[in-house]
């Protein structure tokens, strides 16, 4: 098993109380699957879309830098096999309905 | 993690938008909105990863009070906002405290009710009452509500959005110690009527997916709630109207079969008639006899009294459902009223004379759409055993069914007739 990390980037959340309450759901279904398999190691944080961007010193700017479409809105670890195991358990993420979508990333192994 | 109930989100919006309207002042009502999104908003990108936590809606309106705070510091020169809270919210001294104090439950369910008032102007048809209350109170949004009322999204968009400009023509909620007595009384009526269409559009509603929407149904009786638990509002009319729903409600279990089926009273499994409601409506139908007036809540309450009473069709007194529908016919004449009570004859006196009360029916023309005029001739002919009319009927009213539920119903009808035949 392999400690993947996935940042949930861009997708609008706004929409009617009934629709938004939906997605919620679906979101707390989609990872009580995931950890009822074993494969969340920390469920995660959100992440506010604020912040400052320090580059020197001396140069500090507001915000994330990215495009707003693909800003980072949270993050899960997850365990997977491998990367095409942790990807394909990614596709059944909730952030799609809402046009976001999820990076995968492989932590690096610290042992040779 | 908890679950969050059943339309938590459409009910929190209602309760939030009716508090931060009496701070903001009714012509910021879209701040007050944009207060209420931003916190579903980071309610969900909280609770989609850190779960739901223990008292959601608590938390919901934490968010929404600390926005409201921030807004009325932050604007405070710039916008002008509720006039009855004026220099209140002026001075960081009471700020706090007045913000605090228009989150609490009591403020929460008070402001409901006068937004309740608000959305039923005068100068507002009745429809788009209905579709304020359904949109600010009910938390649905502008298609929700459109698809509530087979009108298209763009229209009701633009009903809502007049609705809403109407609204803002008196800056704060209406206010029941501010009006005098026949204000709130021709108010207060204007409230029942918006509360009763919406639970019949939920009831017997001319919707394309599903003849029955307990929704609107259920969120009707949560209003109506609201009005038996304030002395003003909690009228003998009230009362009718809360029994005439609960009444009604009780056999909505029964309405749909384990098919899935629409099911007629006639056919009705009356075991499946939720007692609870039945006593509340009953109770409720006890305690309304108390003003001078009968309303034509009183009278359908009485009859959806005896149908929940009597345990069998044969049991049913239809001599004294016969009687409110009379009277029903004075208070409220309509051609669909007279159907009914076409109907109800016909149960005691035989199909012969239903059919002849039937005939009588003034401005019949306006049933020339109503399936279950066409229905109701299909159920009569077919008692007289004449089984080629009665099942052209029945095929007529399949033609003119509203949904598929409906159509199905009225197939099935034709095709037992046939089978008999």
């Amino acid at each position: 098993m392999s400690d993947f990390l996935y940042l949930y980037r861009g997708g609008d959340s706004s929409g009617t109380p009934e629709q938004m309450q939906q997605s919620m759901q679906k979101w707390s279904s989609w990872l009580q699957d995931l950890g009822a398999k074993g494969h969340i190691k920390d469920q995660g944080n959100p992440l506010e879309a604020t912040g400052k961007v320090v580059k020197k010193k001396t140069s500090i700017t507001d915000g994330p830098y990215a495009e707003a479409k693909d800003l980072i809105g949270g993050y899960t670890l997850v365990q997977a096999k491998d990367i095409s195991e942790a990807a394909k358990l990614a596709a059944g993420c909730p952030i799609f309905d809402n046009g976001g979508f999820v990076e995968v990333r492989p932590i690096m192994q610290m042992s040779m | 993690m908890a679950e969050p109930g059943d339309h938590l989100f459409r009910r929190e919006a209602g309760r939030m938008v009716a508090a931060l309207t009496r701070l903001f002042g009714v012509h910021n009502l879209a701040l007050a909105e944009d207060v209420v999104q931003d916190a579903f908003c980071r309610a969900l990108e909280v609770w989609k990863l850190r779960g739901v936590p223990e008292n959601p809606s608590a938390w919901l309106m934490a968010t929404a009070k600390h926005r409201a705070l921030d807004i009325l510091r932050r604007e405070r020169t710039a916008r002008e906002y509720a006039p009855e809270l004026g220099r209140l919210l002026e001075s960081e001294w009471t700020l706090a405290p007045v913000v605090a104090e228009a989150f609490g439950d009591s403020a929460i369910r008070n402001d409901q009710l006068r937004m309740m008032f608000s959305c039923c102007h005068p100068r507002l048809p009745e429809i788009a009452q209905v579709a304020l209350m359904l949109h600010i109170l009910c938390g649905f949004g502008v298609n929700e509500v459109a698809a509530a009322f087979l009108t298209g999204p763009a229209a009701m968009e633009k009903r809502i959005a007049r609705g809403k400009k109407v609204l803002a023509g008196s800056r704060r909620l209406f206010d029941f110690t501010m009006s005098n007595e026949p204000e709130v009384e021709q108010r207060l009526s204007a409230v029942h009527r918006a509360l009763y269409l919406l639970f019949n559009e939920g009831y017997h509603g001319a919707h394309a997916e599903s003849a029955v929407r307990a929704e609107l149904c259920v969120e009707a009786m949560r209003l109506a709630e609201l009005l038996l638990a304030h002395p003003v509002t909690d009228t003998a009319a009230t009362r009718a109207l809360v029994a005439l729903m609960c009444l009604n409600a009780a056999r909505l279990p029964a309405r749909i079969d384990a098919a899935g089926n629409l099911s007629s009273l006639y056919e009705q499994n009356r075991a499946l008639w939720d007692q609870e409601l039945i006593a509340k409506g009953e109770r409720l139908l006890d305690h309304s006899a108390t003003g001078t007036t009968i309303t034509e809540f009183h009278i359908e309450a009485a009859i959806a009294a005896i149908h929940a009473h009597a345990r069998s069709l044969e049991d049913t007194n239809w001599r004294m459902i016969v009687d409110l529908y009379d009277a029903l016919m004075k208070v409220r004449p309509s051609p669909v009223v007279a159907l009914n009570r076409a109907i109800a004859i016909a149960q005691y006196q035989g199909a012969e004379r239903g059919l002849v009360e039937i005939a009588a029916i003034a401005d019949v023309d306006r049933l020339a759409d109503y399936p279950f005029y066409f229905a109701a001739l299909g159920e009569l002919e077919q008692q007289l055993g004449r089984t080629m009319e009665a099942r052209a009927h029945f095929r007529a009213a399949s033609m003119r069914a509203r949904n598929s539920m409906e159509r199905q119903f009225f197939e099935r009808r034709a095709h037992e007739v046939a089978d008999i035949a």
